[in-house]
């Protein structure tokens, strides 16, 4: 099977000839070069920490995996220098259809409207986004990736965690401020720590089919309930660059998955689905799935992000995705707690905000499993109820659940000021930033979320018109002004609207793009109010 | 709005009627379908979710309760 798989060497590091007191001490190791920690190690570094990153083995990891990457985590590698080379290479996407049978049941447009640097969703093969990941890593300093590094004990202490690393050179100790676990589903550090990873197991077997093939078919999700081609059960087609096509198809229980995923068994399959056999096969894998989470994502110096604190079903893009938002919200945090700028207590709000999204993402994508694979026979009629509904009610269509995809969680966190003035719409506090188009002074076209990341990612107050704010705002943080004299241009009026904003009105961001707090008139006082409150420090 | 248990219908054998007949030439299996797409239909037309929760609450203690008392029955 042809792909790319980019190849990197062992390195002897220093630190290897380093023991007993003369230990390296390293304030943040992060384990797990995948994109979770790929994009934190990045966004440590841009943020002036210097990062070590170790990977138990030597190159990107084999099939597409994760494919769909939505237009949060795209807004958060335009902040890492890389959404531009991701969106150039992925496919992209805002329309699904789902099917039942011979008919189209309903479409839906995840992005219906313009005004957005990013597109709801693009899809990428998990190693193009890998390597483009490992491509920024190289040009950062601050960021030492070895590959061939495998954490395989660890100790906590009070003052910082003991690793020990494997290398093919024999094993070595580092000392670290904050290790960072990134490493994936079978994480051995969430082992190390002794922490409990048990939730739902789903029994029905899911045959992935990457197939190369040139094919007319539109760039949209279509998904399938009871396809003539796949009597009885559920069945995915999605495009991705190269001539790539995922075709997920639900097979039963029973399944047995050294038989299934021969490809003189898969073959069949395909070809009744696409009506001819002029493809080849890219990557197959068979897989069952959990839903589950760690109790705690903060233990102490360790801290977990991405799959090794949290696992989902496939449907929704949930995985990566959140994997990469963890990482988005733990990168600051971290920074201001090693700068001192905050109390170590700030991490306490990545767990809050962070584990309650992946409660979501279960609930979510549980919902979605449940639905294609019924758990009982009345499960499996109210389905077929909702199913012949759909066939002519705007409700019924509404119900079929064919995978809700990610969207930012709303975080209920201690880090957020409660809203005094009223609001007819707008992100409130704890959703992210929305976007819209803005043009600079010199006429230069860009959008809000550019705009924010030339604020350098920090603290900044998003104020509109001409208002006192701007001048008196906090030390150290970061202003967009829209509107006004010398403000930006909100030509399309899209900033005010999706806003809620007035003249006057001004929403103060978080360093990943949240909304901290909002007011209608804010006052010096209340800002550096809601900046203490949303840095941890009362 | 809590969930109204006191009479709504004028005529509430029409009702039971209505719902009666529609199960006439219906095999079991279809039936049971017809009684959840009915209960789809019903619950979006209510349209609010703790409503529903209560009509659930309410539905499934007599379910059970009648399960009950058929076994004790039995027992005696």
């Amino acid at each position: 099977m042809a792909q790319a798989k980019a190849q990197f060497g062992y390195r002897r590091h220093p630190d290897q000839d380093r023991a007993g007191a003369d230990v390296a001490e390293h304030p943040v190791v992060i384990v797990g070069a995948g994109p979770v920690g790929l994009s934190l190690a990045i966004d440590l570094a841009q943020r002036g920490q210097k990062v070590v990153l170790l990977d138990d083995a030597d190159r990107i990891g084999e099939g597409s995996r994760a494919i769909c990457f939505s237009k949060r985590s795209l807004e958060f590698w335009d902040r890492l220098g890389i959404g531009q080379r991701m969106v150039d290479k992925g496919v992209v996407w805002s329309v699904g259809r789902i099917f039942h049978g011979h008919s189209q049941l309903y479409q839906f447009n995840l992005l219906p409207e313009p005004g957005h640097r990013r597109p709801a969703f693009i899809n990428l093969q998990q190693f193009h986004a890998e390597a483009y990941l490992v491509d920024r890593v190289e040009e950062l300093p601050a960021v030492d990736l070895r590959w061939r590094n495998k954490a395989v004990a660890l100790e906590s202490r009070n003052d910082a965690v003991a690793l020990t690393v494997s290398t093919p050179d024999g094993a070595y100790k580092i000392h670290a401020g904050y290790v960072i676990a990134c490493d994936g589903a079978r994480s051995s550090l969430r082992q190390m720590v002794g922490a409990d990873f048990s939730g739902q197991v789903f029994e029905d077997q899911f045959l992935i089919a990457d197939v190369k093939m040139t094919a007319e078919f539109p760039t949209e999700r279509w998904f399938w309930f009871d396809p003539p081609f796949h009597a009885g059960r559920s069945a995915l087609l999605h495009k991705q660059p190269d001539d790539i096509w995922r075709i997920d198809l639900q097979l039963n229980r029973y399944a047995d998955p050294a038989i299934e995923k021969q490809p003189e068994n898969v073959r069949p399959r395909i070809t009744r689905m696409l009506g001819h056999d002029k493809f080849d096969f890219e990557w197959i894998s068979l897989y069952k799935f959990q839903c589950r989470r760690m109790d705690r994502f903060v233990h102490g110096r360790v801290i977990f992000a991405g799959d090794a604190a949290h696992q989902v079903s496939p449907f929704g893009a949930r995985g990566a995705n959140s994997g990469l938002e963890d990482a988005e919200n733990l990168a600051w945090k971290l920074d201001r707690v090693l700068r001192k700028q905050s109390p170590v207590s700030l991490l306490e709000s990545y767990h809050i905000e962070r584990s309650a999204a992946a409660d979501e993402n279960i609930r979510e994508s549980t919902r979605s499993t449940d639905f294609m694979a019924p758990n009982s026979h009345q499960e499996a009629r109210l389905r077929k109820a909702v199913l012949s509904l759909a066939k002519e009610t705007e409700f019924g269509k509404r119900m079929v659940n064919g995978g809700r995809l990610s969207v930012p969680s709303i975080y209920e966190t201690p880090l957020s000021t409660a809203d005094e003035d009223a609001w007819r719409g707008g992100p409130r506090p704890g959703a992210s930033m929305l976007d819209a188009p803005i043009s600079g002074g010199a006429g230069r076209h860009t959008f809000l979320t550019e705009a924010f990341i030339d604020q350098g990612a920090r603290f900044t107050l998003l104020a509109f018109g001409n208002g006192a704010a701007v001048e008196d705002a906090p030390q150290g943080i970061g202003t967009i002004r829209i509107g006004g004299e010398g403000g930006l241009v909100d030509a399309e009026g899209l900033a005010v609207k999706r806003y809620d904003a007035e003249p006057g009105s001004a929403y103060l961001l978080r360093p990943d793009g949240y909304v901290a707090a909002r007011f209608r008139h804010p006052t010096r006082e209340r800002l550096d109010a809601a900046l203490a409150r949303a840095s941890g420090l009362n | 709005m809590p969930l109204s248990t006191s009479s709504n219908f004028a005529k509430p054998d029409d009702a039971f009627r209505a719902i009666v007949e529609a199960h006439r030439g219906l095999t079991e299996e279809q039936s049971a379908d017809f009684d959840a797409t009915l209960v789809l239909i019903l619950a979006n037309h209510i349209g609010d979710i703790e409503v529903l929760q209560e009509a659930i609450t309410l539905a499934k203690r007599r379910t059970l309760d009648a399960s009950q008392q058929q076994q004790q029955q039995q027992q005696q």
